[in-house]
């Protein structure tokens, strides 16, 4: 890529920090430039948040629908898949899976309700009702 | 407490080169640049992973393992490297804090979720980031996030969360830094730019099946093609956005490294005086460009601009293109004879 030709399209990266790009000069020589974003990898991370919000809807709909515990919501609002959750917590994975039904949810002690919310950084309360207020 | 040293943040493009890089330059070793370390440590690479996902898409690397790069340039340099993993958040807080007050600066394994000063949208369950902490003012530590403009600050929980990220690639902790001041020859630069090359080549041509290196490129190539059918246009343009988002984040340099390990030929080039390097360098160059011009079909697609079979039959090629000029380049690298 030649330096002339380094993106530097407004897409919120700037507010961030500007990035290193590595391009050649005129004469052909590699030399670092900034960039304060492209519009394309913008794009790839912008609908990826988007799926993000809808996989949280989603669960949060089939918690409310009695179809999942509250786990369901918190996985998917914290990014977390099995092996990360069960990394926080102490938990085993399958340990997890039954915690996903309602039932089994409901029953659960308050120490281990514990666990889960600090792996989800929210209180306990804020677990069992999905009621998250984010700064 | 009061702990702060001369310490010259030098922005780079990629987390573990710029950490390598400001490592050895406080210790007194000038010359390794960013290219030299991403080049001496072999830092090129391709793998897609079968099977494993990651944030619901495929797991799919541009560069070696986190690690690697930085323990295999001091290898090469014949730099001695401390490296500490913890059982307790208390014992590696203490190590730390023993390392800055006996006046030293360490690289630290974080995982970016927790990581404060990072804007919402960047943080994912990504463990492998590195940066310095170079000195401690009364319950911060100082920060050289060598992805960042400036320096920044940490509070030791805010620290800690990080340096405790859980999940795959775990930091436990992780400390490491150069043992000692050490003096570098522009010989041993050059048997380790020599050693370097030699040992990308192996990791992009010698591997079996169609996951990793040259040949995993145009594996991906080849699937892509199906992913339309296999996942459905939303599924699909997922895939390919995380395709382009590991390609191109920060950190990259852009095009997937590819610009960077071309830099470093031209570097390399100083120290052997081959022509044939900057060549080479060229072939690299092209591959950066077509990895973007790839990135720009992908983002077609997945904002619903294009979308045809065709379409993701252009994208699948382009990998497949790619695939052959690097695999080309690496036959080229193999060829040279080297004085040293």
């Amino acid at each position: 890529m030649k330096k002339e030709d380094i993106p530097q399209d407004l897409t919120g990266l700037d507010k961030f920090t500007k990035e290193v790009v590595y391009a050649t000069d005129s004469a052909g020589n590699y030399t670092t430039e900034l960039s304060q974003g492209w519009e394309v990898k913008a794009v790839a991370l912008d609908i990826t948040w988007k799926d993000i919000a809808d996989r949280i809807e989603k669960a949060k709909q089939k918690v409310l629908q009695n179809e999942a515990s509250p786990l369901l919501y918190f996985m998917e609002l914290r990014l977390m898949d099995m092996g990360i959750l069960a990394a926080y917590t102490g938990f085993w994975k399958w340990t997890i899976k039954q915690h996903l039904k309602p039932i089994f949810f409901k029953k659960l002690s308050e120490q281990k309700l514990k666990k889960y919310a600090e792996a989800f950084n929210v209180s306990v309360e804020e677990l069992k009702t999905m009621n998250v207020h984010e700064a | 407490m009061f702990m702060k040293h001369d310490f010259k943040h030098l922005q780079s493009a990629h987390c573990e080169n710029g950490v390598t890089t400001n490592l050895l330059n406080n210790i007194g070793v000038s010359k390794i640049t960013e290219p030299l370390a991403f080049g001496i440590g072999a830092g090129l690479f391709y793998f897609h992973a079968p099977i494993i996902k990651i944030n619901n898409g495929p797991f799919i690397a541009f560069r070696a393992m986190p690690g690697l790069i930085f323990k295999r340039t001091c290898d090469a340099l014949n730099i001695p490297v401390v490296r500490k993993k913890f059982a307790t958040k208390d014992s590696a807080q203490k190590y730390l804090d023993d390392c800055l007050e006996s006046g030293m600066q360490v690289g630290c394994q974080v995982g970016v979720y927790y990581l404060t000063y990072f804007p919402k949208e960047y943080r994912f369950h990504f463990n492998a980031h590195n940066i310095i902490v170079y000195g401690k003012e009364d319950d911060r530590y100082l920060i050289s996030d060598p992805v960042m403009e400036e320096v920044t600050s940490l509070s030791a929980y805010e620290l800690e969360r990080v340096r405790f990220a859980k999940g795959m690639l775990a930091p436990n902790g992780q400390i490491y830094y150069p043992k000692e001041a050490t003096i570098v020859t522009d010989d041993q630069i050059r048997k380790a730019i020599t050693a370097g090359i030699k040992k990308n080549i192996f990791y992009m041509m010698k591997i079996p099946g169609n996951i990793a290196g040259v040949n995993g490129i145009a594996g991906t190539g080849n699937k892509i093609k199906k992913w339309k059918e296999k996942l459905g246009d939303k599924g699909a343009g997922l895939y390919l956005a995380q395709l382009v988002r590991m390609q191109e984040e920060i950190g990259t340099g852009g095009g997937g490294f590819r610009y960077i390990y071309a830099a470093f030929l031209q570097q390399a080039n100083t120290f052997h005086a081959k022509d044939e390097l900057l060549e080479i360098s060229k072939s690299f160059t092209k591959s950066g460009d077509l990895w973007r011009d790839a990135a720009v079909q992908a983002a077609g697609i997945y904002k619903g601009r294009i979308g045809s079979q065709a379409d993701y039959n252009v994208m699948g090629d382009y990998l497949i293109e790619i695939s052959a000029i690097e695999k080309k380049a690496f036959q080229a690298l193999e060829k040279i004879k080297w004085n040293s």
